[in-house]
């Protein structure tokens, strides 16, 4: 308490904004921590499981005598030994009132839709022998055709699910004209057709997989009143709402812990069949189990990212004003409607517009079921697939025009003056400065050097050419509005909870529902809450991740945390300070009005009178001599529901290298400037900032799930699945401009997202403009050597300045994607797996 | 993930090594670095009785010199050669090749012997082992050893010339020294395997290419070596232009794979590319 009075007297500097490293990265660094497969509980079991190879097949007959009795095999259960208690993976968000949702039980009975499916548990007493056990056990399948390719699935003329009888799950609309927030788009694409410019064209967002750095493991004890189950989820709290919907357990008999997570990148925003098997063969042997996946399993079973046919048509005037945009978009949802499920692409439908002010604008998605992994949230969900296609678009819309991508843009964004503004998808942004994050970035970049060089390479035929890539992007973030969800028919609210626990020492624990998996919330929260009370950061303890100590929690994902899950925090601090002002005017006999609290003590005013919080708190416990009738606690709960979400924006560009002799890529220069309002901890921002940049730049060069025409994932383990690391990489320049938010007491904006968003297009801008002279308007992604090298020979080995293809597009069935590069199909396993 | 039960020996000489084969046969599987077995075990693609730790052997470990050879053992790991002064300086081209291999931890648990007995035909040793000319020691059963030429010693994929019973012991190449060198990886991640390399290697005499060698990485079932090519640019400038028309048939009789990194023609397209950078970057032009 010394400490504190210390620190006190000194004023302290604000712990917002300060670059402190975190306090949980040692632990979490040398992985001496409590990771869930750190867990070893007495008596417990070991499960492995046994899955489908096949992509959709039903399940005749299933022998599990020879595994039975194999060394150390306690008991082995199939879907139909489970069917009573396994319960369901449910979807929360059914985007229509028609959608059609198979069943996805954790355990398949008698059909599988996907490889990689759970057939059968195995449970032994040690994880070898699960594992060599569940090599014995002896499936029958008869397999059926699969249903791979989006665009044939949209055909029906392979089921996925033959007893839906059709693959299309749901269609979602938003419509500005009958939404009244803007014009008719078919009568902006007519008018556009008659003399201004159509841009049409058709993008692909490939399948990714999350990769996040811990597999997912979860432990069960059902031994206790409670079963308790441990689980590396980003969601403890909806997962436990999951097990009580579906399984017959009552949700108060239902703990759930997320313990350090080793990151999930939406990966782990999911509740998912291998926790429910866990659960229910615990439950059916009363002991505790545990189940930790291989790295293989990750790659087939956890749900993947991403993929997407996206149809976009940009009306304009000749000038480049932007008239109207239409999106269609078929999306993948994999074998399963999974936890976000078909709401994943609804959430780009109000992102597609972006900073632009469009008069008119039509957003459609269907989405489809094939046999593949099923599909869900992968960091940004929707809006990093909306901010590439738009992004994309007004590259072509400057081609068009001719003039620079950056003027188009300025020509059609919102100007600063203009904020708060309501946009085409009825979405009202509270603040940013398009023009301020654009200069700066410019700037930082040397972007007329740069332009210059370029010109200068395009005009001696250097083989290796340069391209700039243009990304103003914005987002939204903050999940969510509990009123919005409720309109979208999405399963819960968005709410978040905080806590505040004044311990008598003077130390304070902060509870949190937001529920970190890498982020650094113990540091930031700290931060926060320092600042708020008045306490060394060092005496704050933050606690989150357990059904039973953080009670009530949405999570973490869609950049909610702080923006949420912190004015949350924020509120609970201020009740704590106005629950504790009249002990504290007690304790220095004065009255309740005359007290001030600022930099950790409350004071009486004109006088030199004070106590600590410590003081208070320590008073409050002792109870000793409290003012009458007062309740002895000065500790608080708030619960904070947002009323909008978060926009951050920002201006990224990119510097790309093209050898046109091979199609490698090289990056030479990437500058980002993005505003995120004010910030807690410049050291964290610059970490999610870098890390979502590369997931982002990943996208655009390297990854990229494929499978084969069986519907095997050929990229099955790292050796395919081509995971950048730093080496591939280069040192990024972040800066921001500071548009605090008007919408939550910081003035901040989520950032969990930002760079993952808006640095695909950017790559994806500057390989397209390095060799638009050899006629090139695309590249799928991700854009592999191979694919550059292609498409530069499709479009003509000499370079050829001035021919472009940027008018109606779609009238010749012709999508412009994948200019000759191998397909998929044709892709075999090589000598690389 | 968790490999099948199999036990484990670690003798600590060749001829125990070759004693345990004789014993085990078939069921037994030699662990150099385990850079490519263990990932194997683990994902179950083979399950050995029997895994032979050829680790503890401290005669298969380290570089020598022998006259115009050097030699080096064949459990050497990669970053044992790479730290080797007389590697670096009589085959350069053997350090440049080995430091593109995967990361410094692979380097420091993966061994050559282990690499070329692996014989994956996008390993980077095998290439420069051809292009350097070495040669392959190998012990047999009955404690006798022959030598086999690395244009003999790969056979197919992941096929050599050491057979049932049999260990790589050492690898013997001749001297280079003074010649130019240079590995020219293709990859998309930096720590991928040879989507396409090149190795090449150069005695300049006065401004021109003397004698030059090169190998081919991923380029077939085996790595390959490129004599019409070390032909052609014999008595050649190292210019841009000489190198260009020398080396344009490079990948004439190839057949490389195709897969998710590229088709078959494409990577014929990038090694006529690739071993003209490589030559001339060999040749210091």
């Amino acid at each position: 308490m010394t400490i504190t009075e210390d620190r006190a007297a000194d004023a302290p500097t604000p712990e917002i904004g300060r670059a402190r490293t975190r306090k949980e990265d040692q632990r979490l660094i040398t992985g001496r921590t409590r990771w869930t497969d750190n867990i070893q509980l007495p008596g417990m079991l070991h499960l492995a499981m046994v899955r489908s190879p096949f992509a959709h097949a039903t399940i005749s007959a299933i022998n599990t005598d020879e595994a039975k009795a194999a060394s150390g095999v306690l008991a082995v259960f199939t879907g139909e030994d489970l069917k009573d208690i396994q319960g369901v993976n449910i979807t929360a968000w059914p985007i229509s009132a028609d959608q059609k949702t198979p069943d996805h039980l954790p355990v398949a009975v008698s059909h599988v839709a996907h490889a990689g499916e759970i057939v059968a548990v195995v449970a032994a007493r040690s994880s070898a022998e699960a594992r060599d056990a569940a090599e014995l056990v002896d499936v029958d399948y008869d397999e059926l055709p699969a249903v791979l390719d989006l665009k044939q699935a949209a055909t029906d003329s392979v089921l996925a699910h033959p007893g839906l009888g059709t693959n299309t799950s749901a269609t979602w609309q938003l419509d500005s004209a009958s939404g009244g927030t803007g014009g008719d788009i078919e009568a902006a694409i007519a008018t556009a057709r008659e003399g201004g410019i159509v841009i049409e064209r058709e993008y692909r967002q490939q399948r990714l997989i999350p990769a996040f750095m811990e597999p997912r493991s979860t432990v069960v004890d059902p031994t206790g009143e409670q079963v308790t189950m441990w689980s590396a989820t980003q969601v403890p709290h909806v997962l436990r709402f999951c097990i009580a919907a579906t399984t017959g357990l009552q949700e108060s008999k239902i703990r759930v812990i997320a313990p350090d997570v080793g990151g999930g990148f939406g990966g782990k925003l999911q509740t998912t069949p291998e926790e429910f098997a866990t659960l229910a063969v615990a439950r059916k042997l009363g002991k505790p189990c545990k189940y930790t996946e291989t790295r293989s399993e990750t790659m087939v079973s956890g749900h993947h990212g991403r993929d997407q046919w996206q149809k976009l048509t940009l009306a304009a005037e000749k000038d480049g004003t932007v008239t109207g945009l239409k999106v269609e978009l078929m999306a993948d949802l994999g074998a399963y409607a999974a936890l976000v499920g078909g709401g994943v692409p609804v959430l780009g439908a109000w992102m597609f517009n972006s900073i632009y002010k469009f008069a008119a604008y039509q957003f459609n998605v269907t989405t489809y079921y094939t046999n593949k992994t099923w599909v869900d949230a992968y960091r940004g969900a929707g809006r990093p697939e909306a901010t590439y296609g738009i992004e994309r678009l007004m590259d072509e819309l400057a081609v068009e025009v001719g003039v620079d991508p950056l003027e188009i843009r300025e020509k059609n964004w919102i100007k600063h003056e203009e904020f708060p503004f309501t946009t085409v998808a009825g979405m009202t942004y509270d603040s940013g400065n398009y023009e301020a994050a654009t200069a700066k970035a410019k700037e930082l970049f040397g972007y007329d050097e740069l332009r210059a060089e370029q010109r200068r390479r395009r005009e001696s035929n250097d083989p290796v050419q340069l391209g700039i890539g243009i990304s103003t992007f914005t987002e939204m973030c903050g999940l969510a509005p509990s009123r919005i969800l409720g309109v979208l028919s999405y399963g819960a609210g968005g709410w978040e909870s905080a806590s505040i626990r004044m311990l008598a020492t003077g130390t304070v624990e902060v509870v949190t529902g937001s529920s970190a998996h890498g982020q650094g919330h113990e540091t930031a929260w700290s931060q926060i809450v320092a600042d708020r009370l008045g306490v060394p950061f060092e005496d704050i303890e933050v606690l989150h991740g357990d059904t039973q100590i953080a009670p009530r929690g949405m999570d973490t994902y869609g950049s909610r945390s702080l923006v949420v899950g912190a004015e949350a925090v924020i509120r609970a601090a201020d009740k704590v300070i106005e629950k504790a002002k009249p002990i504290a005017a007690h304790m220095l006999e004065a009255s309740v009005d005359d007290i001030e609290f600022s930099a950790g003590r409350f004071g009486v005013k004109g006088t030199d009178k004070s106590v600590s919080m410590p003081e208070v708190a320590l008073e409050t416990w002792t109870c000793h001599n409290l003012p009458d009738g007062i309740e002895p606690t000065i500790d608080a709960d708030a619960t904070f529901d947002p009323n909008t979400f978060s926009f951050p924006h920002g201006t990224h560009l990119c510097a790309m290298e093209v050898d046109t002799e091979t199609g490698a890529t090289t990056m030479r220069k990437y500058v980002c400037v993005d505003d995120i309002g004010n910030i807690v901890n410049p050291l964290i921002v610059e970490g999610q900032v870098h890390g979502g940049l590369v997931q982002g730049i990943a996208q655009a060069l390297w990854e990229g799930a494929e499978y084969d025409d069986q519907g095997t994932l050929v990229t099955g383990s790292f050796v395919d699945y081509t995971l950048p690391t730093s080496a591939d990489t280069i040192s990024f320049i972040t800066d921001h401009t500071t548009s605090p938010s008007t919408t939550n007491t910081l003035g901040t904006k989520g950032v969990g997202e930002a760079g993952t968003i808006a640095s695909t297009p950017a790559v994806v801008n500057a390989i397209v403009d390095a060799v638009r002279s050899f006629g090139v308007n695309d590249i799928l992604m991700p854009c592999t050597p191979e694919r550059v090298w292609k498409a530069i020979q499709k479009g003509g080995a000499v370079p050829v300045e001035g021919e472009r293809d940027a008018q109606p597009h779609f009238d010749e069935g012709a999508p412009n994607q994948d200019p000759g590069a191998a397909s998929p199909e044709s892709a075999s396993e090589g000598s690389q797996s | 993930m968790i490999p099948a039960q199999f036990d484990y020996l670690a003798p600590s000489t060749v001829q125990e090594a070759i004693a345990a084969l004789a014993e085990h046969g078939d069921d037994a599987k030699v662990l150099a670095g385990g850079q490519s077995l263990l990932p194997i075990l683990r994902m179950r693609l083979n399950a050995p009785g029997v895994v032979i730790d050829l680790g503890r052997i401290a005669e298969l470990q380290g570089v020598s010199e022998d006259g115009d050879h050097l030699v080096i053992g064949a459990m050497t790991t990669y970053a044992a050669v790479l730290a080797s002064g007389a590697v670096s300086t009589h085959a350069a081209l053997l350090s440049k090749a080995i430091a593109t291999v995967a990361d410094p931890q692979i380097r420091h648990r993966g061994t050559i012997g282990g690499a070329l007995v692996h014989a994956d035909p996008a390993g980077d040793v095998g290439a420069p082992a051809l292009a350097l000319e070495a040669e392959l020691v190998i012990a047999g059963a009955d404690g006798s050893t022959r030598t086999v030429a690395a244009e003999d010693f790969f056979e197919d994929l992941f096929t050599t010339a050491v057979g049932e019973g049999e260990l790589l012991t050492q690898i013997r190449v001749p001297k280079h020294t003074g010649w130019g060198a240079h590995y020219e990886k293709f990859v998309r991640v930096s720590h991928q395997w040879s989507i396409v390399g090149v190795a090449a290697t150069v005695r300049s005499e006065g401004g021109s290419i003397a004698e030059a060698r090169v190998g081919l990485t991923n380029m077939g079932s085996t790595p390959l070596r490129a004599r019409s090519v070390e032909e052609a640019l014999v008595g050649q400038p190292a210019t841009d232009e000489a190198v260009r028309a020398a080396v344009a048939s490079v990948a004439d009789g190839t057949n490389p794979p195709s897969d998710l990194n590229g088709d078959s023609d494409y990577r014929k397209h990038l090694a006529t590319v690739l071993t003209r950078r490589a030559v001339l970057a060999a040749a210091g032009a």
